[in-house]
């Protein structure tokens, strides 16, 4: 799946990666030993929060779960 | 003045293989409308919870009659937010989608909660709702309507990909057809054409009052 940013693909790959073997072997198992892809986290979202910028994609002030403040529980 | 709809569905693969997927969803034989996904934001929480920010682009697919309220840079993609919270210990996801762009022409916000079927515990139940509202003066009823049954073919969608990807990481032959697959890109590539024969008659028509 591409990246909004274009430059941005391959470093999404890698984080989604690493990520995925993260949250299936580690996390959803309770395995609180730590986060092994911050590194690449970090390094896509230096790209991407630049595209999302010079796109200017309107992400800004929005609040976590915003949305979802004015709704009844289900 | 806002449309509701709710329904529920169920995946019959277990919630881990579910909340696996949904990570992997795209793209999908059924997501060709999803041009880019990227993760802007994520963090564990300290009761270890992990809430994510997902960012979409989507082609717009409004109708000719609808695209005609929109600025001519917003008409071919829209932005769409999804929050989620995954919660291991108690075995639920909730997601908290929106649109991010176009929303005073229309607003559509849609909640999920995943949980443990309780009649099966080895599937996955999918509760979803959505709201729906417009703010276009004179036009509010039709968007909203137009909105929901979107809304609703898109819900099928939704759940034929999720399908579609669980198969595929179990192992098995994703039951999607390529007979399927060719009428759909049959039926997409003649709405586009019509769409295009629609669009070069609009513009001879319009040059006629220049």
């Amino acid at each position: 799946m591409n990246s909004v940013g274009e430059a941005c693909t391959d470093l999404k790959r890698d984080y989604d990666q690493c990520f995925n073997r993260w949250f299936a072997e580690k996390f959803l198992k309770g395995d609180r030993s730590g986060d092994p892809c911050t590194e690449t986290f970090r390094k896509y979202q230096l790209c991407v929060q630049k595209a999302i910028k010079e796109k200017d994609i309107p992400v800004d002030g929005v609040e976590f779960m915003g949305p979802n403040k004015d709704k009844p529980e289900s | 003045m806002v449309k509701y709809f709710s329904c529920t569905g169920v995946l019959k693969s277990t919630w881990d293989q579910v909340c696996i997927a949904f990570w992997q969803r795209y793209p999908n034989p059924y997501s060709n409308h999803v041009l880019t996904e990227d993760i802007i934001f994520r963090e564990v929480t300290p009761n270890n919870c992990l809430i994510s920010r997902r960012l979409m682009t989507k082609t717009s697919r409004a109708p000719r009659w609808m695209e005609r309220y929109l600025p001519k840079h917003m008409a071919s993609s829209a932005y769409i937010i999804e929050d989620s919270i995954v919660d291991p210990q108690k075995k639920t996801m909730t997601t908290l989608t929106w649109n991010i762009s176009h929303a005073r022409l229309m607003s559509v916000e849609e909640r999920c909660r995943y949980q443990i079927n309780p009649e099966n515990g080895s599937w996955t139940e999918v509760t979803r709702e959505a709201w729906i509202s417009s703010g276009v003066y004179g036009l509010t009823r039709a968007i909203q309507e137009f909105g929901l049954a979107r809304f609703k073919k898109s819900v099928t969608k939704t759940m034929k990909g999720f399908e579609y990807v669980l198969a595929k990481m179990q192992g098995e032959t994703p039951s999607r057809t390529l007979a399927e697959t060719a009428t759909e890109r049959a039926r997409e590539t003649a709405l586009a054409a019509k769409e295009k024969a629609k669009d070069l008659a609009s513009h001879a028509h319009k040059k006629q009052y220049v």
